[in-house]
């Protein structure tokens, strides 16, 4: 039988009592958000998963899709250091297409932890937390690392644009692979680029833009002179290494138990050293898991988890599952976002990891509702 | 109960759209005076016209009010989600084609595909502090063309006429709009991208999956489709 609302409500009550136990303060953000921040945050995409309202004095509304933006934005305005925070409450989220098992607005219970002064020990905690809550469904754990490919491209052999272009398209699979395929010279520039940089060898930039006619629009005549230089620099920079395009690929492909993982990810990184940083973090992380009582063999570690769909997450990530039962959404997941820190403070930043559970799965896995 | 066919209720779009029915032996016709919204379906039985503005036309199907209309194939993809699930399509009617497109200035000689838009959105929204602006009508197309794209930092405005005027006008860098000739673009310094067709849209003959398929309305469904067949 599917749980009410007050039940619900109240099992996300009794969830967020667990993290008031751990020191989390209560928060309550406005169900109505203002619809800038978060476009800004996820560009028009956002569009097809919100709800936008409008207000004719605040302009463009959404309801809140989830908690962690304006928690975040609350504890960057507000300045100030370590930090842990409890929310429940409702989030909303449009669908285009239905799909089974994913409802329009649903609760969430979760913990933030901003916390500097030791990553991997909130990371674990929060971890061990979720675990704890919901050990008695028996549910499958997975987990991930962004902070694995953002250090691969920033070790890969190729300019500071490249590497940029590359880290902006690292939530796009598709679109990143497009670019390490170019880059790489697997692909051919494009026809009418390949014709462009020919003229741009012979003929001065001004010379070309001048011949297309009036200049018109805010995009300013300096910035297509820029992209031009950009392109030729480009075009004159070796490609990168197919050994280490090989590597990325061998690197998004591991899917192992974490221990396994980790070695995996120890030979990769004899090849690229970058790596080193974040898998010292991830040797740690696994450490102080084990030390909380974490059975590491029982967890799957993805190398290329939560790559599609938690943008703003940067490192650690992870995910909780009904087994068996693919259509439905993870019953728990979070990780860290120091990234998200960064853009919504305004100048500062500071290191934070979190998750939400839903409350309502939780219900209809316990009494076996969700078949 | 009696069908109900959806027209689109002036211009050119009724005209053609009442000269391929004719061709196919069903004589739609507007009846009354010239003002009056009323009209008639000649040759096959249980046939009611409804005549309706074009725009409202996919609403309609949608809602299932109407058990075939007539419209242009961009809208019903714009204005219903997942439209497969509600319409389908009988028939293209090989008139009213429009092409909705991505143009950019001409000017913008560094940008000839959608990775290019892509790149300097991302340099523009670094430069000026907003997202790159699209002005456009069809914002669920738009959007979905560019995400299945990798298109990022850009943003929607709205602009529901003279759309090429946007750029010239600073309320927007680029467009997507729909064009048969290109001319409008041309006069306005404005060039389409060569991977930025979103969709090739032409009058369309479409089914409601939604309104209610009775004995009466499905037999006169079969004597039209009967129609259509003869002809093809």
């Amino acid at each position: 039988m599917m749980p009410t609302k007050d039940q619900v409500r109240a099992e996300a009550g009794r969830l967020q009592g667990l993290f008031l136990e751990a020191g989390a303060t209560a928060v309550d953000p406005d169900i109505l958000q203002p619809a800038d921040t978060l476009l800004d945050l996820y560009g028009e995409d956002i569009r097809a998963r919100a709800y936008v309202t409008a207000d004719p004095l605040q302009g463009e509304q959404m309801l809140r899709p989830d908690f962690t933006v304006p928690v975040v934005q609350m504890h960057m305005a507000a300045g100030q250091g370590a930090a842990r925070y409890t929310y429940a409450g409702e989030v909303f989220r449009r669908q285009e297409v239905a799909e089974p098992g994913r409802a329009n607005e649903y609760f969430q219970a979760g913990l933030e932890i901003f916390d500097a002064a030791d990553p991997e020990e909130a990371e674990a905690e929060v971890f061990v937390r979720f675990a704890s809550a919901l050990a008695p469904l028996g549910l499958r754990a997975a987990m991930g690392d962004i902070g694995l490919l953002t250090a691969a491209i920033s070790g890969l052999e190729a300019s500071a644009p490249r590497k940029a272009a590359l880290l902006r398209h690292a939530w796009r699979p598709q679109r990143f692979r497009a670019l390490l395929d170019r880059y790489s010279g697997r692909v051919p520039v494009p026809p009418a680029r390949a014709a462009l940089l020919k003229r741009l060898a012979v003929e001065p930039a001004a010379e070309i833009m001048a011949a297309t006619g009036p200049q018109i629009g805010l995009r300013a005549p300096e910035e297509i002179a820029a992209r031009l230089a950009r392109l030729a620099a480009d075009a004159a920079e070796p490609p990168i290494p197919a050994a280490q395009v090989t590597l990325i690929d061998d690197l998004l492909a591991i899917r192992a138990a974490p221990v396994n993982a980790l070695a995996r990810l120890r030979d990769i990184a004899v090849d690229m050293p970058a790596l080193d940083p974040a898998l010292d973090r991830l040797e740690r992380r696994l450490d102080v898991m084990r030390a909380h009582g974490v059975d590491l063999e029982a967890l799957e570690f993805e190398a290329s988890y939560g790559r599609t769909t938690m943008e703003y997450y940067d490192g650690f990530v992870f995910g909780f599952y009904a087994g068996g039962q693919p259509h439905l959404p993870p019953v728990a997941s979070g990780g860290r976002y120091d990234a998200l820190t960064r853009v919504l403070g305004q100048g500062r930043e500071m290191p934070a990891v979190g998750g939400m559970i839903r409350p309502g799965l939780v219900l209809e896995l316990a009494t076996g509702g969700a078949a | 109960m009696t069908l109900k066919l959806g027209v689109p209720s002036k211009g050119r779009l009724m005209e053609k759209t009442f000269d391929w029915f004719g061709a196919r032996g069903m004589d739609v016709r507007r009846s009354g005076s010239e003002r009056e919204y009323a009209g008639s379906v000649g040759g096959i039985d249980g046939v009611d016209l409804v005549l309706l503005s074009a725009g409202e036309i996919p609403r309609e199907l949608n809602a299932g009010r109407i058990h075939l209309g007539v419209t242009g194939s961009d809208l019903v993809r714009e204005r219903i989600p997942s439209w497969t699930d509600r319409v389908e399509e009988l028939a293209r009617m090989g008139f009213g084609q429009a092409d909705l497109i991505i143009a950019v200035p001409k000017c913008w000689v560094d940008v000839d595909r959608l990775e290019d838009l892509d790149a300097a959105a991302a340099a523009f929204r670094a430069a000026h502090g907003h997202r790159l602006r699209i002005a456009t009508k069809y914002h669920r197309l738009v959007r979905e063309f560019l995400q299945a794209a990798g298109v990022a930092d850009y943003q929607l405005v709205d602009s529901q006429g003279a759309t090429e005027g946007t750029v010239k006008n600073l309320t927007a860098e680029a467009v997507a709009d729909i064009t048969s000739t290109g001319e409008t673009l041309r006069a306005n310094h404005l060039k389409l991208l060569s991977d930025g067709l979103i969709h090739r849209s032409q009058a369309t003959l479409f089914r409601s999956k939604s309104a209610p398929w009775t004995r009466q309305t499905r037999a006169a469904l079969d004597a039209i489709q009967e129609r259509l067949a003869a002809k093809m």
